[in-house]
C-alpha cells in the first residue's frame, strides 16, 4: 500500500517539518516571554515574505505527511481500498492545505 | 481432567466455512511435543483430524500451528513450554484454512515469488564457480537471513499481513534480502522494484512480531530495514 514514493514523501516532509516545529516553538516562547501582544505579533508577520514561506512550507509538508499517514490508517484499520482510498487521503491532504493556508494568509497578508 | 499422567487439549476443527474447538484428554509423556499430542489424538480418537508434518526435527517447516495463541513449530515445541492452562491448538492465522489444522499456503508462496524470491543466476553451469569470501559484508548479511524453513510462522504473526492483503510479508522479503546480498544473483533490479512497490517493504511497521516468533531466530525486520535502505537508494539513483 505504501510504495517507495509515498515513503520518501513522508520521510522528506518529516525532515522539513522538524526544524520548522522547533523554530515555531522557539519563536512562540520568545514572543510570550517578551510579552508581545497579538497586535504587535501581527505587525511583524503581516507583509513578511519570510513568515509566509516559513508557515507556508510547514502547512504544505504537514498536509502531505498527514495525508499519507491517514492513507495507511484508512487502508489497514478501516479497510478503505481503491478509488475511495485516494479520495480519503487526497481529500484529507487538500483539507489540511486549505485550512492551513487560510491561517497563514490571515497572519501574513497585509 | 488433566493429572500428572494426562494433558487437556482443545483442537480446532473445521474448514473455511467455520469450525470449533473439541476437547480431548491425552496421556502425558516425558519430552512430549505439541505435534505428539496432535498425532495421539489423530491416531487414537479422531482419525480424520487433518494436520501437516514431515521431518519432526525442525527442518521442513510444515508443522506450524497456532498454540495457545502463538504461531509455533509444533514438532519442536514441548508441551511443557507451550504456556499455562489447557493446550489450545488452532490453524495458523493470516492463511485460509483448508481443513482443521491445515492452511492453504498458496498465497504465502505466491508472495514469495512475487517479492522476487527465486534465484536468478548470473552465470551458466559452464562458467567457473565464483569464489565467495566468507568475511565479505554481503555474505554476512545473507548468512543472517538464510536459514528460513518456509514455515510461515512470521507471516502468521505479522499484523501488517493481517491488515493488508497486498503485503508480501516478512518471509518473502527476508528471502529477497538474502538474494540481494548474493553476489551471484542477477535479479537485483526486479527484486528492488518489487520491494519498492505497493506490496513491498514499506508496509512493514518494524514492530518485530516476525522476529520474536521465528523459530530459527531469524530477524526479518532487520532484512526489511536493509531492503528499505536499498530501495530508497535505488530510487534516488534512478535505478528502479
Ligand atoms: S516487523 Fe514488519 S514484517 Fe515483521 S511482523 Fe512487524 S510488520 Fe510484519
Ligand atoms: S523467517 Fe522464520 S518464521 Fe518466517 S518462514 Fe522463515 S523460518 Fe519461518
Ligand atoms: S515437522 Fe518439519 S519442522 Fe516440524
Amino acid at each position: 500500500m505504501l510504495d517507495v514514493r509515498l515513503y520518501l514523501a513522508q520521510r522528506i516532509t518529516a525532515l522539513v517539518m522538524a526544524p520548522l516545529v522547533i523554530g515555531h516553538l522557539a519563536v512562540m516562547i520568545y514572543a510570550v516571554q517578551g510579552g508581545l501582544s497579538g497586535a504587535e505579533i501581527l505587525s511583524r508577520t503581516q507583509g513578511s515574505v519570510v513568515w509566509a514561506l516559513f508557515y507556508g512550507a510547514f502547512v504544505l509538508a504537514a498536509a502531505i505527511h498527514a495525508a499519507i499517514g491517514i492513507r495507511s490508517i484508512a487502508y489497514e484499520v478501516a479497510g478503505v481500498k481503491g478509488l475511495a482510498l485516494n479520495v480519503v487521503s487526497l481529500g484529507f491532504g487538500v483539507l489540511l492545505l486549505v485550512m492551513g493556508l487560510r491561517a497563514v494568509a490571515a497572519v501574513v497578508l497585509p | 481432567m488433566a493429572s500428572d499422567e494426562t494433558i487437556d487439549v482443545e483442537i480446532w476443527q473445521g474448514d473455511a466455512g467455520g469450525g470449533d474447538y473439541r476437547a480431548y484428554t491425552v496421556p502425558a509423556q516425558r519430552s512430549q511435543t505439541v505435534l505428539d499430542v496432535v498425532t495421539w489424538v489423530q491416531q487414537n480418537v479422531e482419525p480424520d483430524l487433518t494436520y501437516r508434518f514431515a521431518c519432526r526435527v525442525g527442518m521442513c517447516g510444515s508443522c506450524a500451528m497456532n498454540v495457545n495463541g502463538k504461531p509455533r513449530w509444533t514438532c519442536r515445541t514441548h508441551v511443557s513450554n507451550a504456556g499455562d492452562g489447557p493446550l489450545r491448538i488452532a490453524p495458523l492465522r493470516n492463511l485460509p484454512v483448508i481443513k482443521d489444522l491445515v492452511c492453504d499456503m498458496t498465497e504465502f508462496f505466491d508472495k514469495w515469488v512475487g517479492a522476487g524470491g527465486v534465484f536468478k543466476p548470473s552465470a551458466t553451469r559452464d562458467d567457473p564457480m565464483p569464489a565467495i569470501d566468507p568475511t565479505m559484508t554481503e555474505r554476512a548479511a545473507a548468512s543472517e537471513a538464510i536459514e528460513c524453513i518456509n514455515c510461515a510462522i512470521c507471516y502468521s504473526a505479522c499484523d501488517a499481513v493481517a491488515q493488508n492483503d497486498a503485503y508480501f510479508g516478512p518471509a518473502a522479503l527476508n528471502r529477497s534480502w538474502s538474494l540481494i546480498n548474493d553476489v551471484r544473483d542477477a535479479g537485483k533490479t526486479e527484486r528492488l522494484t518489487a520491494a519498492a512497490g505497493i506490496g513491498g517493504c514499506f508496509n512493514c511497521h518494524s514492530q518485530q512480531g516476525c522476529a520474536s516468533h521465528c523459530p530459527n531466530l531469524l530477524n526479518p525486520t532487520l532484512s526489511i530495514a536493509g531492503l528499505k535502505r536499498a530501495a530508497v537508494k535505488a530510487k534516488v539513483r534512478g535505478e528502479i
